[in-house]
């Protein structure tokens, strides 16, 4: 168990996603930057779609209530566990009654926090995923408060005395975090072809800035008016996280993952999978471009991500392996409880 | 949570202005995700009979993680590792030009309605933007009868079609923020009922007590495509 000392309603309880509902209007919801989440996860052993924590308003600060393997994963956020800093990317035991602090990140807009064996809140509809906007899933279907206490499931692995970090940079696919302005690899959609010549020129050439309105459901962009060749009424239709509508505004909306389900705004574009995760990275006021690319490149790119996933979890499982229990030497002033698989359920 | 999208008013039920070159067209949506677009300029039963059938018959093709009927159009969500999006596409317009819809078995559903009044804050104005009493505008939303063409948008939200066409109105200029779960709405050609509390830009005339949604059942939505919906005058409200 661990208990919520200070945090922003938006921070959540996210898995990898709810899907098989989106035919009854239920959208996916999910960890923004799913690579992430997974990440955090494997470093400790858990599955990679076991639920964390999402963590979008800072700073976020954790009472261990038990001995517990857990881990972070946030592009470059201050970490600290009681007094002794961190790095992001990284897994360690806690010790019970120990602090865990992410800071505001210096770049990026998002943190995970894995913990041993996965948050353990009820699934709804085979997921533990927080849907805001609907209210359901996570911990009673809101964001967390200063005062609440999660429990985690038993499991995960012991982890070596001092913890173990990753090296995110093949998981990242070469992009460089805090990178301006943020490239995102799109595929057109529907109607791309039924915006101006000078419009399509205009939306690949212009840095895009993520504007106030941006959170789980999508961002809008400012920028300039995007023009179609002539007005569209379109039935309403199915829509992804990364689908990006132009309403009649002009003004990109970039749908991510507590998106409706369906919309009807004509669609110039589709930000691919392998690269949602760049915008979950991006806060309010960063500056996005698009640059188009192929259905090869798009696939190319969810593989690379799989097999950077895949050597996360085979790498940390040596490290795991070839290590001790977590010991003495990470918190000397501290009684020690080795961390056992067999703990007591919180 | 700020509301970036109205999703009601995104709903829209109209005229296409574009001609149509092919039929269907299938587009992307990502690597993962495809869209067949069979919609013609008025909304088809029979095509969205095709669309249901051929929802069904895709769940069945290894890769394919989900089948989302639109409004006379079709999305495929599927993993392009698993199959090859070019692939799947080929499987898709097959099965588009080679299936025999099923008659859907859908059932047939009474809705009961409080008209009018603080429960349907909007009649009033609307009957008189039709020139027709409010009672008139009640006997003709009740008597027609309605399908359910596909469930979206929101949780549990349903596209009903079959809506008396002199009962047609744009949505309001500005959207509510905010309107109530279990109102019974009309926007552009459509009828629906909102199945949680969510920013809508339609016309509010009644109010039901049934429950459209509940996470915690199987299958979460009260209606499936096919179902027929009439609507039943409880009271109409001063």
């Amino acid at each position: 168990m661990i208990e919520i000392l200070s945090t922003g309603a938006v921070n959540s309880v996210q898995d990898l996603g709810r899907p098989g509902y989106l035919d009854v209007g239920v959208g996916w919801s999910g960890a923004m930057d799913a690579p992430a989440l997974s990440a955090a996860n494997l470093m400790i052993g858990n599955a990679p779609g076991a639920a964390g924590i999402e963590v979008s308003l800072f700073p976020f600060r954790v009472r261990f209530l038990r001995d517990a393997p857990f881990a972070v994963a946030c592009a470059d956020c201050p970490v600290t566990l009681g007094e002794r800093s961190l790095p992001s990317w990284w897994a360690e035991t806690a010790r019970a009654g120990e602090t865990l602090t992410l800071g505001l990140p210096r770049r990026g807009a998002r943190a995970y926090l894995a913990l041993a064996g996965g948050v353990d809140v009820p699934p709804v509809l085979g997921s533990r995923a927080t849907d805001l906007k609907s209210g359901f899933g996570g911990l009673e279907g809101r964001g967390l408060n200063r005062g609440d206490r999660i429990a985690f499931a038993e499991g995960g692995s012991k982890l070596p005395a001092g913890g173990i970090g990753v090296d995110p940079a093949a998981l990242r696919d070469g992009a460089a975090a805090g990178e301006s302005p943020i490239i995102l690899r799109v595929l057109p959609s529907a109607e791309h072809a039924a915006f101006t010549e000078a419009a399509l020129e205009t939306f690949y050439a212009t840095a895009w800035t993520v504007g106030n309105e941006a959170n789980r459901m999508g961002y809008r962009l400012n920028g300039p008016e995007l023009a179609l060749s002539q007005r569209l009424e379109l039935f309403s239709h199915g829509i992804m996280p990364g689908t990006v509508q132009v309403p009649p505004s002009g003004q990109p909306i970039i749908q991510l993952a507590e998106a409706n389900t369906c919309g009807g705004y004509p669609k110039i574009a589709n930000v691919i999978e392998a690269d949602l995760w760049r915008l979950a990275q991006a806060p309010v006021g960063a500056r996005l471009t698009f640059a188009r690319v192929d259905r090869h490149e798009a696939v190319a790119a969810i593989v690379r991500q799989r097999k950077a996933l895949a050597d996360i979890a085979a790498l940390t499982a040596l490290a795991r392996k070839d290590g001790v229990a977590p010991s003495v030497a990470a918190s000397p002033s501290k009684a020690q409880e080795p961390a056992h698989v067999g703990a007591e359920q919180e | 949570m700020l509301s970036i999208v109205d999703p009601v008013r995104q709903l829209r039920i109209g005229l296409r202005v574009a001609p149509r070159s092919e039929y269907p067209v299938i587009s992307m949506e990502g690597a993962g995700a495809v869209l067949l677009d069979a919609a013609d300029a008025v909304f088809s039963p029979q095509t969205q009979e095709r669309v249901w059938a051929v929802a069904k018959a895709l769940r069945q093709v290894p890769g394919v993680m989900e089948t989302v009927p639109g409004m006379n159009n079709l999305m495929i969500v599927f993993d392009p590792v698993a199959i090859a999006p070019e692939k799947l596409e080929r499987k898709l317009d097959a099965a588009w030009h080679n299936i025999v819809p099923d008659a859907v078995a859908g059932r047939e559903v009474e809705v009961p309605v409080r008209y009018g009044g603080a429960e349907g804050e909007d009649l009033a104005a609307l009957a008189e933007h039709f020139g027709m009493a409010p009672e008139e505008v009640v006997r003709r939303h009740s008597e027609a009868h309605y399908s359910v063409a596909a469930v979206g948008a929101m949780p549990g939200f349903v596209y009903l079609s079959g809506l008396d066409p002199s009962l047609a109105v744009p949505r309001r200029a500005v959207p509510r923020m905010k309107v109530e779960v279990g109102s019974v709405i009309i926007g552009g050609s459509q009828a629906g009922i909102m199945p949680v509390t969510a920013p809508s830009g339609w016309h509010i005339i009644g109010r039901t007590d049934i429950t459209l949604f509940d996470a915690s059942r199987e299958p979460p939505a009260a209606f499936l495509p096919g179902d027929r919906i009439r609507f039943r005058v409880e009271r109409i409200l001063p």
